[in-house]
């Protein structure tokens, strides 16, 4: 779905002219810049080193839980309390709010999984300066300095990450407004005005603010802070034709933090940009604000539709992650003292041995809410993510068939078109797994309604896809139509569920359907209500092989500023400034709780997302927006996904094909074969684009297209176990390569190629008319062997691989062990019950080591210990698989058909032990030209302890 | 429970050699390949197998043939005999998969799906469908017979009528030669009086050297008249409106009220000279050619052609500018600027030369154009037996709930809104674009209306066999790309003997 699309162009065209000139294409003049951002604009010309904070160490109070202190601004002496808590599993919570707020600033609920378990924290040592606390465990210390205020986090003599080192803490504290006059006035939005207020409240506020400090010493600072309040934009800011109102003020917090020995920083998604972090000095920081962008421009920093406010750093000794807890408009400064450096100055400052330690400064800069940051410290890549999984939960185990291919185009017209679209899977063997409606099939834009002429029978529609075991997704956005015979929006507006405006009535604004209204998904009832219209009864023609795809869940505004909601709009006590990023996520999770409840609890959600926050990983799956049909929009799936998948959110995908615009058959089959090994696999298109289903490029391609979906449906085991293990460790699925091999720098910033889990290594073909890419193998002492081939290769290598057009460069990992069913059917549960081919890839060493897990692909039955989880090894000739989890119990009737072992010797026999004590020999075929044996049908069950011994 | 899926695949295939006398999944056809007890060779040649390994649920030959029975094979394929109905080959990845696929059941053997052997009820359904559209066919076959018939006909009266004409063309052209050169004759008097009034303008307003007759210091509309070469909309008329207007809306202007509206009539006099000293007539034949069809019918509106027809015109010579039909046009415009030259001096009578009558009756009966539009008609590809030449000139419309869809063959698609509202094109005649071995079995519609931030709308539509010639349906399946089904006996064919058609008599 787009923002401005051309379906909506003859109603609002006449409006867009007016509001939204020029939007066709690319436009960032319809987004914000940080100059044309009040806050940022402010907070960005602080100037570093000069930090007016001050600790005042008296107020210290150390509990077993806690310490709490109070921090001064010199300025104006307007105080905050600081309070730091070790964190179990090695993380470290800073929070800061004002000690006595004007009003309670917004603290963000619901994405901490739990009150997060505290250690203990103990004083090593205290002077006038500062204060020593030990952090428990290595040796881990924090370093309070009083003036100003600092924090430093060591670990024995190094500093792993400093906080207001350069003196850019700066926390607008809430106050009352002065200038009454301008007050009365805020309607308009002549500049005159601005003026006018200058004038005003430079007479008015000095007097004022004598009377509450009385202290002569302080009045000069008192009447530069004076100086900084009337600035533009504090108490009124206006961006094109949009007023925001600010009835409470400026509110701005924002922090700065350094990060010695560090060169690569990654994370804070959604950004169309590379993997690594880019430094900001001459640009625009990097922006989060949940925006629908139409067209969205590649490789900078502007905002998208998603926001995770994490930020990952690393270097060959240590991984350490900041998680920033504010769901407020926010912007991301990075500086580094190497960035302006060539590998020639790094390396002459190495010689020399003149260099100063790399470093990275970050500065988070948010419009309102309190500083509430977690620093995780590692020290691997794992540990981070552990860390960040114990705060904020995990990536939701989707139900196995999510994980297979997804047939979606805006729009499937009718009953008869979903019907021949299936068909046409079948007739030219391609297996698919959903079928997606986009908005068209509602009654005029009225979610959980279908349109009665083309959606007339939609159960009929439903059941014909059940009997295919194959299943639906509806499209349900949040903005609902304005309409008085419209049941949903009745109850919403009966019930008072909408998001009001400032002046208390009804948010109203316009997207697909028209006027509509936006439910506060922030409220817990409205949550629990929208929860039980998924309900069959209530959500009319649903099955329960039909889920929900929520789009425009930023939300999307067509008339709001930045095509959002406008920030003064309130969720009960709280403005939508304060929660804007955080609204897609309720959405989702509002979604998901309704699919769980119409199961009655017994059946997996599948909700995908646009919008989304941290946290949003417990709710399903996201996919990277409004994509075009353009080979740069191909290559960057890879590093977006990969930094989602850094925050946790695995479940990540792009538009197969580009949505905008018509790929070329060659991208068209590149995207199928690059987004078979991405997480989530949905092919999408544009309304106006031509159809593009698989077959519609004659045979060749056709057969191409099927040999890369095939290939997913082969690989689906090993997908689904790897989201088992996310969903268990936190552990993203696709991976970049660094988070597997920490030490090696050539890894830390490659996003044409990654891992999924550790065993597989994708380098897709991303450029038009490629002979050949590029792969690096990782790893010094390890091999890889192309699945294609069975070619082995040397790990730590840069390795040219000559591709045609079928060629999708894959390479297992010497050492792994990776089932796959080669039996591909027309959809993944057709294949439930099919027999399994074992992949042992040895390493140098002749080891090999894998999992296998199995449940029943779709309930919640694994959480009562339904499942098979064993672990498969390889070592001394013997290949056995054992039990991980003795109190499972599961069935299967899955079996082993085959067990292909890539760099291996011929045995002279084979002989395999079942469970029940039983002995058979097995035969074999061995190819002595690529050192692979193939052991022919040894018939054990998937679920049962065997070993098969070779001689 | 265990589960041991060799056992009970040994036993279901001893089970199926019994029925059937062959492993499971084998056609009739291919029967002799797999020979029970006989090492069994894979149909690629690729390696020979022990017989027990085929079936066996395990792929051994690449080409899938050693397990036609079972699911192991990715690329196999499964041969149901569907017995009442027609046998089928389904991938044998659907084997066992709880799926229904072959009407007999007998894909579904292991897998616990509930399935009911439909072929009779299939088969007889089959049969009465066949039956019916067999009957189309004859019916429909019979149709396109006198069709073609009719085109037949209709083509070698065109034939001949275009032989007629292209023989009378070259005697058209004769007497354009002719014609010119009296036109030039009869323009030369009118020539020197423009020039001498010109002259008169120009030169002061002497009364003295204009005409005595002119009443001098006025100024008539009756004068004005006289000079058509003042005709303001080049409409070959000179109206007493116009004159008027030229001055100033009154009948009679003195000379000074009269050099008000001079320059405006000056202006027009001297492009009215220039225009005649560039007048297409005066050119060589090539260059006339390329002046008309820059002017085009702007200047010299055929108000006797209908407007639908003169569209057509242009079409043709967009899509194709250089055929030949391009020169009968241009020839009859020729002509009729020949005429047009002396036509302005309408008023006199007098002046008209003798042979204008003539002409203007081969004008009038539109000879040149029918020629013109035999030669197009005749262009069309209406297929192998110009069976669809029926369909030109006829439209053909469909309702549906929004729109009233309109088809006219080898011409244009259309959609109107049903309640009010603009036409829209779908697309007008592009060409056949059925597969190779069916090209006209689809027509192609192209460059229609822009699609708002879109493509150009198009319309492809289906032709099938109907003893009626109306369109069925349509539909959008990509936005501005419109499908049509039409049906029409043209596309109808031979129906083969109902029993050649059917392998099984299951009821004989």
């Amino acid at each position: 779905m787009a923002t401005f699309t051309e379906r909506m162009a003859p109603v609002l065209a006449f409006w867009l002219v007016l509001c939204l000139s020029g939007t066709w294409a690319v436009d960032r003049g319809n987004f914000k810049t940080c100059d044309q951002s009040a806050f940022c604009k402010r907070q960005r010309a602080l100037k570093p080193g000069e930090s007016p904070y001050r600790a005042l160490l008296e107020t210290m109070e150390l509990t077993n839980t806690r310490l709490t202190l109070q921090l001064i601004n010199d300025n104006n002496k307007v105080r905050l309390l600081l309070e730091l808590y070790r964190l179990q599993g090695n993380i470290t919570r800073v929070k800061i709010n004002e000690l006595k707020p004007l009003k309670p600033r917004y603290e963000v609920p619901d994405v901490l999984i739990r009150e997060p378990p505290t250690e203990p924290l103990s004083l090593l040592s205290q002077d006038d300066n500062g204060v020593v606390l030990s952090l428990g465990a290595e040796s881990q210390r924090v370093i309070v300095s009083a003036r100003p205020f600092r924090l430093d986090i060591m670990e024995g003599r190094d500093v792993l990450m400093s906080l207001n080192s350069r003196g850019l803490l700066a926390f607008e504290h809430l106050r009352m407004r002065k200038d009454t006059f301008s007050y009365k006035v805020t309607s308009t939005v002549a500049s005159v005005w601005d003026n006018i207020k200058r004038v005003f409240s430079s007479q008015a506020d000095p007097e004022a603010e004598k009377k509450e400090e009385g202290d002569p010493e302080n009045q000069a600072e008192t009447g530069k802070e004076e100086e900084e309040k009337v600035e533009d934009g504090m108490w009124e800011e206006t961006f094109k034709s949009h007023s925001d109102s600010k009835p409470h003020g400026p509110s701005a917090i924002s922090l700065d933090f350094s990060l010695p020995g560090v060169e690569h920083v990654y994370g804070i998604p959604e950004h169309a940009d590379t993997l690594r972090l880019k430094t900001t000095d001459n640009g625009d920081p990097y922006r989060l604000y949940n925006l629908d962008v139409f067209q969205y421009e590649l490789y900078n920093p502007m905002a998208l539709y998603g926001a995770v406010p994490v930020m990952l750093a690393h270097n060959a000794k240590r991984t350490t992650g900041i998680f920033w807890l504010n769901a407020a408009e926010t912007w991301v400064d990075i500086s580094s003292n190497t960035a302006g450096k060539t590998v020639f100055g790094k390396m002459l400052d190495y010689v020399q041995g003149s260099s100063e330690t790399p470093q990275t400064d970050v500065r988070w800069i948010s419009e309102s809410g309190i500083i509430d940051v977690f620093i995780m410290l590692g020290p691997t890549p794992k540990d981070v993510f552990s860390q960040y999984a114990s705060l904020t939960g995990t990536q939701a185990f989707p139900p196995l068939a999510a994980l297979a291919y997804h047939q979606c185009r805006w729009n499937y017209n009718d009953q008869e078109d979903v019907q021949s679209v299936d068909a046409g899977f079948d007739e030219h063997d391609i297996p698919y797994d959903f079928i997606w409606l986009d908005i068209e099939h509602t009654d005029g834009k009225r979610y959980f309604t279908w349109d009665p002429h083309k959606f007339a029978t939609p159960k009929e529609m439903l059941q014909g896809i059940m009997d295919k075991k194959r299943k639906m997704v509806a499209i349900v956005d949040p903005h609902i139509k304005v309409d008085s015979n419209y049941k949903i929006h009745n109850e919403i507006r009966s019930r008072g569920f909408y998001i009001k405006n400032k002046d208390g009535g009804d948010y109203e604004g316009w997207c697909w359907p028209g006027s509509a209204g936006y439910p506060d998904f922030t409220r817990p009832d409205m949550r629990a209500w929208w929860a039980s219209m998924f309900a069959y009864d209530q959500y009319e023609g649903s099955m329960e092989n039909l889920y929900t795809w929520n789009d425009m869940n930023e939300p999307s505004v067509f008339n709001g500023p930045e095509v959002t909601m406008h920030k003064d709009a309130t969720h009960g006590a709280w403005e939508h400034r304060d929660v804007h990023n955080l609204y897609g996520l309720y959405v989702q999770m509002a979604t998901a709780d309704g699919q769980i409840q119409r199961s009655g609890g017994v059946e997996r959600p599948f909700v995908l997302t646009r919008a989304f926050f941290a946290g949003s990983q417990r709710y399903g799956a996201v996919w990277t927006g409004d994509n075009a049909a353009e080979w740069d929009h191909l290559k960057i799936s890879i590093p977006m996904c990969l930094s989602l998948g850094l925050v946790g959110i695995s479940f990540c995908g792009a538009d197969v094909g580009g949505f905008f615009k018509s790929p070329s058959t060659e991208l068209l089959v590149r995207w199928y074969q690059t987004g078979a090994y991405q997480p989530f696999f949905r092919a999408h298109a544009h309304l106006d684009t031509p159809r593009r289903e698989p077959w519609l490029f004659g045979p060749e391609n056709t057969a191409l297209i099927r040999d890369a979906v095939r290939q997913r449906y082969t690989l689906l085991p090993y997908w689904y176990q790897q989201f088992y293990l996310a969903y268990h460790t936190g552990q993203p699925v696709m991976r970049p390569l660094w988070v597997e091999y920490p030490q090696d720098p050539a890894t830390f910033a490659l996003d044409d190629e990654f891992l999924i889990g550790r065993d597989l290594l994708v380098h897709p073909v991303t450029e038009e008319g490629a002979r050949g890419v590029t792969a690096y193998l990782p790893g010094k002492d390890e091999v890889w062997f192309d699945v294609n081939t069975f070619q082995k290769h040397n790990g730590a290598q840069n390795l040219y691989i000559p591709v045609t057009m079928s060629s999708i460069p894959v390479f297992q990992r010497g050492g792994s062990i990776i089932p796959r069913k080669l039996r591909v059917r027309r959809s993944s549960s057709c294949m439930e019950h099919d027999p399994y081919t074992l992949y042992v890839a040895l390493n140098p060493q002749r080891t090999a080591e894998g999992e296998i897990y199995i449940d029943d692909g779709h309930t919640f039955n694994y959480e009562k210990q339904e499942f098979i989880h064993r672990r498969l090894m390889f070592a001394n000739n013997v290949l056995s698989s054992v039990n991980l989890n003795p109190e499972a119990r599961f069935t299967t009737r899955s079996w082993i058909e085959r067990v292909v072992i890539l760099g291996a010797s011929k045995p002279s026999k084979v002989t395999l032990k079942t469970a029940d004590g039983q002995e058979s020999t097995v035969d074999f075929d061995f190819d002595a030209s690529m050192s692979v044996l193939t052991l022919r049908k040894p018939g054990m069950n998937a679920g049962e302890d065997w070993t098969v011994k070779l001689q | 429970k265990m589960y041991c899926p060799y056992l009970l695949l040994l036993l279901s295939l001893g089970v199926s050699a019994v029925e059937v006398q062959r492993p499971r999944g084998v056609p009739l056809s291919k029967r002799q390949f797999y020979e029970e007890g006989k090492p069994f060779t894979c149909l690629d040649g690729s390696r020979t197998i022990p017989f027990d390994r085929v079936n066996d649920d395990y792929c051994d030959c690449q080409d899938g043939s050693d397990e036609p029975g079972t699911a192991a094979c990715p690329n196999g394929s499964f041969h149901c005999t569907n017995a009442g109905f027609r046998p089928a080959f389904i991938p044998s990845s659907r084997i066992n998969d709880g799926i229904c696929d072959c009407c007999d059941t007998t894909d579904e053997y292991n897998s616990g799906a509930a399935c009911q052997n439909t072929c009779r009820e299939l088969g007889r359904k089959e049969r009465e469908s066949l039956q019916k559209m067999a009957e189309i066919a004859k019916e429909g076959f019979m149709l396109k017979q006198q069709l073609i018939q009719e085109a037949k006909r209709g083509l070698e009266e065109k034939k001949g009528k275009l032989a007629e004409v292209q023989t009378s063309k070259k005697d058209l052209e004769d007497k354009v030669e002719a014609l010119r050169s009296v036109k030039e004759a009869a323009e030369q008097p009118e020539k020197e009086a423009k020039e001498r009034h010109l002259k008169a303008w120009e030169g002061n307003f002497k009364c003295e050297d204009i005409s005595p007759s002119t009443v001098c210091f006025n100024v008539s509309v009756a004068e004005l008249l006289l000079h058509s070469e003042l005709d303001q909309d080049s409409d070959g008329t000179f109206t007493e409106t116009e004159a008027q207007g030229l001055l100033g809306g009154v009948d009679k202007v003195d000379t000074v009220a009269f050099e008000a509206v001079w320059s405006n009539i000056k202006d027009k006099y001297i492009s009215e000279a220039k225009a005649d000293t560039t007048a297409p007539v005066e050119t060589p034949q090539e260059e006339t050619r390329e002046s008309v069809s820059d002017t085009d019918s702007e200047q010299y509106p055929e108000d006797d052609i209908p407007e639908d027809e003169e569209e057509e015109d242009e079409d043709d010579e967009d899509e194709d500018p250089d055929d030949g039909e391009y020169k009968v046009t241009s020839l009859s415009f020729s002509i009729r600027l020949v005429l047009d030259g002396p036509g302005k001096d309408d008023e006199d009578e007098g002046t008209m030369p003798p042979y204008d009558q003539e002409t203007q009756n081969l004008i009038d009966s539109k000879y040149m154009y029918k020629t013109e539009n035999i030669e197009k008609e005749i262009s069309f590809d209406f297929g192998p037996s110009a069976e669809f030449g029926y369909l030109y000139n006829q439209c053909y419309e469909l309702t549906t709930s929004e729109y009233i869809y309109r088809l006219c063959p080898f011409s244009r698609v259309s959609q109107k809104p049903k309640y009010g509202g603009s036409e829209t094109s779908l697309g007008t005649w592009g060409k056949w674009a059925g597969p190779d071995d069916n090209v006209y079995s689809v027509m192609k519609y192209e460059h229609g209306t822009g699609c708002w931030q879109g493509p150009n709308r198009s319309t492809t539509v289906k032709l099938t066999c109907g003893k009626e010639t109306v369109v069925t349906s349509t539909s959008e399946p990509s936005r501005c790309e419109y499908l049509m089904e039409f049906t029409t006996p043209a596309v109808c064919q031979e129906p083969p003997s109902l029993d050649s058609m059917h392998p099984d008599h299951e009821e004989l």
